[in-house]
């Protein structure tokens, strides 16, 4: 389509332009025989001015297609040759010519213009991500000088382009600062990029500043830098001799060891440093070893010279424009890092509560801790792993495998209260190391069924991907379900404890067991039902968490921390307190990650930190159960 | 007096004393030889992991705070004294290179040299503030038992202050100790990172002794320690202060409503505990030649709490019965020296299987003989508890038994 758009531009080139093109040609064959990139200039300037014919030649000069045949120029096109000129075909052998890379970019620079008035938009913005790739001054004058843009996208790209390169290449400053002026809510990488370089400075030592130096800082000795930082920069400029390091002085005093002294100094004594010193200046005196700068030369020196850094731009209008807008640009990021950091806070609190909520039911109705919950999630998510190894269709596994992990640990559960927890009423501490010893075995296990090995759990095709707002603001779709899964289970959990039989009855239970058996309600069968269901949701959660991490027979161990830290700091009294604790320790940790984004280590460590102390002030969690129902 | 009181102190010193001489008389240093030095070793750990198991129990057994970091208090000991072991053996290091050099090296230089040596692995060229005292002995064997005691009141002051107990102490001890070894997991706060401390069984001045001698020396030191640390814990728990901590354990409000300053009864037994702790640790480690941050996870702890409760907690040689059963028990089944069990259609080998068996075995345990193995001895000695019959009759612990109350 391309060749043919060309061919159909030579043949209505007008003949004037082509007489042209052939006289510039013949009048440079030489030159553009054997290109040199130092005198190439003026012959591609010649070339481009001769009319839109002159394109294609030049295109086909940068791609190494140009060729010599006999005396004409040819453009060889696979295996078929033209007549750079006329256009007519070719049969004679024809002789490419190699152009060097530096020749070549020549070139390229000149085709732009061709290119960016080129009837095809695909080519026009190719042309434009040439520039954009690699800009340098005369593009500018090619963007400035290019005609409409009937293409509106096209159009805004060009002006945004021509805008970058003011600001880099044009000569006068009150233009680029007007062109830094007009991105004033861009966060663009590219503007970042064309911005930075403005503001590279270079650290400069000298008695005085040079004549309107653009001065970035002015850093006075002691004050903004060290005095060591200082004369260190002094001797790499030159201008002061080089301290005496200690290395140096002892291999200048090993050299200078005369029967066990040196400079008369014993050699046993050199171990303490103001021996050493003594030595070598003895040695100084003695004229064997040059003299160290003292004390008192350094400060001399450096007091004698100022430091500052100043910035390569001469123009202070420009990099003071330059660096407002790349701060007003730190700032518009920031806000977008923190609406991002939001919806990752977000995320890991639902998954904390969705982690938390099935233990928080089982210590909120029986005051105990399980122990064995975090091999619970783990069971759940090995539970889907094994579905989805049964069943081909992702989705469709996914659909089996969230009930039938609730089926599973729903199972794991009550075998676990009927044949443990129910024999250990009232004696919490005892079923917490129960359910720890529970929780070995389970982990063991699994760890001799499935491997050491992590084990995929793969995420159907339409829960891949992320949605995104900008550049910054992003969260995977995985995420957001788990975040939507967290939302129907609170809802769920509302719903039965508020509105059904088995709430009713759960809720006189935790209240006043004694009561409430006398009212007919079975208290056993109700704790039953009720371990059955934190475990089921523990088996949910596992497979929620398996889909975005691996499955490992230690993926419960590392949340059950966490999950007993969100009930801890939530309070057992009800869920709003679970989902509090859950918002608190996800927003706390992704805060802390950013503090000290490096270490993820540090996060955690300040996290439970924090959380020591919170429990100081709430020891019975943000929502504590009160009145009577309330543990004395 | 003591020893009228409980006659268990004689047989258990005097048991720990023929054992202590008959393994001596069995070693390769000053005996037969029929004990290797590695069993040596393990045997020395294993009686530091039962002291440790004492500490826990006067803890749990006695005061009922069930703390789940005490293995914190045990690593931490560990790690003060592995910093002058590492310290002063890198020094002797050191200053023998810079010996040979024409120059006699400054402090300054040798402290370079050290610092080099031990913290070149992490990428960090200064001694960290930590290590100011590394080079004196006298100074880290009081931080052994300083920092852990330091640590152990700091957070029992907070935890007590506020009320915290049950369940939520043990949560919140789980907590502390996560928090400290995730922060001995960085690099760059002066404890080697996860590389940990390592070559603490070469002992700084004894580089002629063979280990073999140095083992032994071990298991005597362990021994001792062990036989003091047994006899503080009896006589602390023996006297008044012991009866108030249990009647701490039984009923805290009522106690505190006796008058008895609650608060500052349980500090004093959870600091001088974690204090035992580290001291036992102090010896552990040496023996076991590397400390690590691992060391202070928090699964580490549970064990210690599953080994007092196997043994028999709210007694003293309970603990000491469990923590050595079930340590040596579990070097046994892990080290593949067990013979594998054939069911005809499966085969348990116990290095898979141990942990499932321990795990079980342990519910059991809690299940089934809550004064755990301990209670052995009751059989033996004819003692029994008395018979409460029945199962609850109210919500609450002490609530009267069904047929009690009939009677």
């Amino acid at each position: 389509m391309r060749h043919l758009l060309l061919t159909l531009l030579m043949l209505l080139a007008p003949p004037a332009f082509a007489q042209d093109l052939a006289s510039v040609l013949q009048t440079h064959r030489d030159q553009i025989e054997k290109p040199s990139r130092r005198t190439i200039a003026p012959v591609i300037e010649a070339l481009a001015g001769a009319g839109p014919q002159a394109g294609p030649v030049l295109e086909a000069w940068a791609d190494r297609r140009l060729g010599l045949s006999g005396e004409r120029f040819v453009i060889v096109e696979g295996d078929r040759a033209t007549d750079a000129v006329t256009g007519t075909p070719v049969l004679e052998e024809a002789r490419l010519l190699k152009p060097n890379s530096g020749v070549r970019g020549l070139i390229g620079a000149a085709l732009v213009q061709f290119q960016l008035a080129d009837s095809d938009p695909a080519r026009r913005a190719a042309a434009l991500d040439a520039i954009a790739r690699a800009p340098d001054d005369t593009h500018l004058a090619a963007l400035r000088a290019a005609g409409d843009e009937p293409d509106p996208t096209l159009a805004a790209r060009r002006a945004r382009l021509e805008r970058l390169l003011t600001i880099r290449f044009d000569r006068d400053p009150q233009a680029r600062i007007a062109a830094i002026d007009t991105f004033s809510d861009d966060t663009g990488a590219d503007l970042q990029a064309v911005l930075n370089p403005l503001l590279a400075t270079t650290r400069i030592v000298a008695p005085k500043f040079p004549e309107g130096a653009n001065v970035a800082a002015d850093l006075t000795p002691g004050e903004y830098m060290p005095e060591d930082e200082a004369y260190r920069l002094l001797v790499d400029a030159g201008l002061a001799p080089a301290r005496l390091a200690p290395e140096a002085q002892k291999l200048a005093l090993a050299a200078h060891v005369v029967n066990g002294a040196v400079g008369g100094v014993p050699v046993a004594e050199l171990s303490r440093p103001d021996r050493r010193d003594a030595a070598y200046d003895a040695l100084a005196a003695a004229g064997l070893v040059p003299p160290a700068a003292t004390a008192a030369q350094v400060e001399r020196a450096v007091s004698a010279h100022r430091f500052a850094d100043i910035y390569t731009e001469p123009d202070s209008g420009v990099t003071d424009a330059a660096r407002g807008a790349l701060r007003a640009m730190a700032l518009r990021q920031g806000v977008m890092q923190a609406a991002d950091l939001t919806l990752d806070a977000l995320s890991l609190a639902s998954i904390y509560f969705l982690a938390a909520i099935g233990l928080a039911i089982t210590f909120g109705v029986m005051g105990v801790i399980n122990m064995a919950h975090g091999e619970f999630i783990m069971m759940g998510a090995y539970t889907g792993y094994v579905v989805q190894t049964l069943i081909g269709g992702r989705t469709l596994s996914l659909v089996v495998a969230l009930p039938s992990a609730f089926a599973v640990t729903f199972l794991a559960g009550v075998v676990l209260y009927r044949l443990v927890i129910r024999h250990l009423a009232s004696r919490p501490l005892e079923t917490l190391l129960a359910t720890f010893g529970v929780s070995i075995a389970l982990q063991q296990i699994a760890k001799n069924i499935f491997g050491t090995q992590a084990r995929p759990l793969t995420a159907p095709a339409w829960l891949e991907g992320s949605v995104g707002w900008g550049e910054i603001v992003s969260i995977s779709t995985i995420r957001i379900a788990i975040f939507g899964l967290a939302l129907l289970f609170l809802c769920l959990f509302l719903w039965i404890m508020n509105r059904s039989r088995l709430g009713l009855e759960v809720r006189a239970v935790t209240q006043n067991p004694g009561m409430a058996a006398s009212m007919g309600i079975n208290p056993d069968r109700i704790a039953m039902l009720t371990f059955g269901l934190g475990s089921g949701i523990a088996g949910i959660a596992g497979v929620a968490i398996g889909l975005f991490a691996k499955v490992t027979s230690e993926l419960g161990s590392d949340y059950i921390v966490q999950s007993f830290m969100t009930v801890v700091v939530g309070g057992v009294g009800n869920i709003w307190g679970t989902l509090a604790g859950a918002a608190l320790i996800g927003f706390l940790q992704k805060g802390i990650e950013v503090m000290n984004p490096a270490n993820t280590l540090a996060a955690q460590t300040w996290m439970i930190l924090l959380i020591i102390i919170f429990i100081q002030f709430r020891p019975r969690g943000i929502m504590p159960t009160r009145g009577r129902a309330a543990e004395a | 007096m003591l020893i009228r009181k409980h006659p268990s102190v004689l047989v258990f010193l005097s048991l720990l004393a023929i054992f202590t001489v008959a393994v001596t008389l069995m070693s390769e240093a000053y005996g037969s030889g029929v004990i290797a030095t590695s069993t040596v070793k393990t045997l020395g750990k294993t009686l530091c992991l039962a002291l440790a198991a004492v500490a826990m129990d006067l803890v749990w057994g006695y005061a009922g705070i069930l703390s789940l970091g005490h293995m914190a208090f045990f690593a931490l000991g560990g790690y003060m004294i592995g910093m002058w072991l590492m310290y002063a053996r890198t020094g002797e290091i050191v200053a023998a290179t810079l010996a040979t050099a024409p120059i006699p090296p400054t402090p300054e230089e040798l402290q370079q040299g050290i610092t080099g040596q031990i913290f070149g692995v992490v990428g960090s060229a200064d001694l960290p503030l930590t290590w100011t005292f590394a080079g004196s002995l006298p100074m880290q064997l009081l931080l052994v038992l300083a920092v852990p005691g330091l640590l152990a009141f700091l957070f029992g002051w907070l935890a007590f202050r506020s009320r915290v107990n049950g369940v939520y102490l043990s949560i919140l001890t789980q907590a502390m100790t996560l928090a400290l070894s995730l922060w001995l997991f960085q690099n760059d706060n002066g404890f080697r990172g996860n590389n940990g401390l390592s070559g603490l069984q070469n002992i700084p001045g004894l580089a002629e002794v063979p280990q073999a001698v140095i083992s032994i020396w071990f298991l005597w030191a362990s021994a001792l320690l062990m036989a003091g640390g047994y006899l503080l814990a009896t006589w602390l728990t023996a006297g008044k202060f012991g009866s108030v901590i249990r009647a701490i354990r039984d009923d805290e409000t009522r106690v505190r409503f006796l008058g008895y300053p609650v608060e500052a009864y349980k500090l004093t037994v959870f600091t001088i505990s974690a204090m035992i702790c580290a001291a036992a640790g102090a010896l552990y480690y040496p023996q076991a030649g590397i400390i690590n941050p691992a060391e202070l996870a928090p699964i580490a702890s549970v064990y210690l709490a599953v080994w007092v409760a196997i043994g028999g907690r709210g007694r003293l040689y309970g603990a000491v019965i469990g923590a050595i059963v079930v340590s040596l028990l579990s070097s046994w089944f892990t080290g593949g020296r067990a013979p594998a069990l054939d069911l005809g259609f499966a085969r348990i080998e116990w290095v898979d299987w141990w942990q499932v068996l321990l795990g079980f075995g342990f519910v059991a345990v809690t299940l089934f003989a809550p004064r755990g193995l301990s209670s052995l001895i009751d059989v033996v000695a004819r003692l029994r508890p008395p018979r409460r019959m029945g199962t609850d009759l109210g919500p609450d612990f002490s609530a009267l038994r069904e047929r009690e109350a009939e009677a």
